[in-house]
């Protein structure tokens, strides 16, 4: 037993500067959306407005904590041939909760984000972080894991949001920001000619707009650059 | 342009000094240079006889543009007048003057606005890429103009603009890399982005809101015709759909519809300098109008209603059919470069623009969908073509 106390490596903080990186890098230079491309489907599909973007952020980073947990913690137990139905029973029944309660709680968002709730289940970007960290990782790493992942996706969600909602409709979570826009009663902007550019509501500017994003990631950071 | 290297060297001697036309020499030798310098020629290796660059391609489409422009700004003013009085039947030659003034008042902003956002953008980019100002925006600011509606808000043909040249060109790599048309993505954008101000009954004429008499409409040929697949058709039948717009009014260009695309005679003296100076693709120009024919005449045969047994010619000269085949399938970047795949690009796109101005009642007017899907569809066009090629070749080279 002693000998067993003395080979153990001494104990890391909690927020040592190797868990720190793990929360941080995805925020950044490894963001899951704009870096390596993950889960734009549901980023092109529910950006419309901002409190479904945000909505959806949170049960993302619900599901992805929680999912990394519990799949950290019974890591040596799935066996390695059968471990993606275990992943996938495990995420089933994480967004089958978050769908209740948004049912229950939030009729009208989890109405006009349907499916999408549903579809976490096969979001990239919560598999991905399954297969890549969480079966090879203790529960705490992959708890800031998840943490790091699902701020990044909601965070890049929320910003396309915003530009869609601003533009698109002209309010941001509802709020009117250039005033009102009903015909025959214009206030502020419209009043002077300003009209909602309807595209920003279309998908396909959703994609331009994760582009642009993407560009200027790029162009600030240079190493993320492909050679090839 | 060797041809019209040959007519300006025949003219020079009238117009030096002494000559007959002493007085326009400074006008004539703009020209000519703008349209003949570089004259470099190689005098070995690969032998270039004649040094098209891109400057002299660009110029020889703008001043093949002009007719279009000189008639789109008559042409809106002369809406412009249509719309104030309410009347629809005033005369169209008549106060020549003031209908001109009123178009250029209308179209001369959109042109600056467009030339003003688009080269700007091309300089910044221009000024990080440490290159020179590339002259493919000179055609592009000339077209955007002609195919917006006389009454479109300028701030929106500005957003536009900058949208097309930044998504649509610069981050290809700018002028020669685009995939999309330039000045087809500023209207593809403005049509999906503000539908009201680029649709409609209200914005072909400038100031339709203001006309004196009640119950007047702007609405357009391509319009009227739509609303036959409608429960409310503006005409009851094709025949009433003649009398207002002839054959003859709508090949003149006497109708109402975007600034530069009404005239085909103004088009045709365009097309014709393109094909001459060996700019433009008569391939292009003429398949596209095949194709657009020959679906008419499908449409014919299906029947129906009354938009889809309008006779094949009336297509070819209502909306922007006619403009859309001679400036814009034949835009060199965007089109399809082998001979055959040229025709084959021609032919599906005007195939295509009248399937879906017909067929789709949401979209009144296909050209402009039709060109922009050939466009992504022309390089697997030339691939094929080439791959077909290589096979033809290869069989040869087995069989002896």
């Amino acid at each position: 037993m002693s000998e067993e106390v003395k080979t153990k490596e001494p104990k890391e903080p909690l927020f040592s500067k190797k868990n720190k990186k793990l929360v941080t890098d995805p925020l950044t230079d490894n963001n899951p959306v704009t870096v390596q491309v993950l889960g734009i489907c549901s980023a092109l599909a529910i950006t419309v407005q901002v409190e479904q973007g945000i909505v959806m952020g949170v049960a993302v980073l619900f599901v992805l904590v929680l999912g990394n947990l519990i799949i950290s913690l019974l890591r040596n137990l799935i066996p390695s041939r059968i471990r993606i139905i275990v992943q996938l029973v495990v995420v089933a029944a994480l967004v089958i909760i978050v769908n209740e309660v948004l049912k229950a709680y939030m009729p009208d968002v989890s109405e006009k984000l349907s499916v999408f709730v549903g579809l976490i289940i096969t979001n990239c970007i919560i598999m991905g972080r399954f297969e890549a960290f969480a079966m090879a990782n203790k529960p705490w790493p992959s708890i800031m894991d998840g943490v790091g992942n699902g701020l990044g996706y909601a965070g890049l969600l929320i910003l396309v949001a915003v530009f869609r909602e601003l533009f698109g409709s002209g309010t941001l979570l509802g709020i009117q920001i250039f005033g009102n826009s009903l015909p025959g009663e214009e206030t502020g902007l419209y009043a002077m000619g300003y009209m909602n550019n309807n595209m920003m509501i279309l998908p396909p500017m959703a994609l331009i707009i994760v582009g642009v994003i993407i560009w200027i990631q790029r162009s600030r950071n240079k190493s993320l650059i492909e050679t090839h | 342009m060797k041809f019209l290297e040959n007519i300006v060297h025949k003219m020079e001697p009238k117009f030096a000094k002494g000559g007959k036309l002493e007085k326009w020499h400074p006008i004539f030798e703009s020209f000519a240079t703008l349209a003949f310098t570089p004259a470099h020629v190689t005098s070995k290796g690969t032998h270039i006889r004649d040094g098209v660059d891109l400057k002299r391609t660009m110029i020889m489409v703008i001043v093949a543009m002009i007719p279009c422009l000189l008639f789109g700004i008559y042409n809106t003013g002369h809406w412009e007048m249509v719309a104030a009085a309410g009347d629809r039947s005033l005369d169209f030659w008549s106060n020549g003057g003031e209908k001109f003034l009123l178009g250029l008042a209308v179209v001369l902003p959109l042109i600056i606005v467009s030339y003003g956002v688009g080269l700007t953008i091309e300089f910044i980019f221009g000024m990080k890429n440490g290159h020179s100002l590339h002259e493919g925006f000179l055609v592009s600011g000339m077209l955007i103009p002609l195919i917006m509606p006389a009454d479109v808000p300028l701030w929106m043909v500005g957003v536009a603009t900058a949208f097309a040249v930044i998504i649509g060109k610069e981050i290809f790599g700018g002028t020669g890399m685009n995939i999309l048309n330039v000045a087809l993505l500023t209207r593809a954008f403005l049509f999906f982005a503000y539908p009201t101000s680029m649709s409609g009954d209200k914005v072909w004429m400038a100031g339709t809101e203001n006309t004196a008499v009640d119950g007047f409409t702007g609405s357009t040929a391509l319009g009227d015709l739509a609303s036959f697949m409608s429960e409310k058709p503006v005409f009851e039948n094709l025949a009433e759909y003649t009398n207002n717009y002839s054959f003859m009014d709508s090949l003149m260009g006497y109708i109402p519809g975007s600034i530069g695309e009404t005239s085909v005679i103004a088009i045709l003296i365009g097309a014709l300098i393109l094909i001459a100076t060996g700019i433009g693709s008569l391939r292009i120009m003429a398949s596209f109008t095949i194709g657009g024919y020959l679906m008419g005449l499908m449409l014919n045969g299906i029947g129906g209603n009354d938009f889809l047994m309008l006779p094949a010619h009336f297509h070819l000269v209502i909306g922007g059919f006619a403009f859309g085949a001679v400036f814009m399938a034949t835009d060199p970047v965007t089109a399809s470069q082998t001979a055959t795949g040229k025709i084959l690009y021609g032919l599906i796109g005007g195939m295509l623009a009248i399937l879906i101005r017909v067929l789709n009642p949401a979209y009144p007017e296909g050209v402009m969908l039709a060109i922009l899907f050939m466009n992504v569809m022309a390089p697997i066009i030339d691939h094929y073509v080439v791959q077909s090629n290589i096979k033809r070749r290869l069989k040869r080279l087995k069989t002896t």
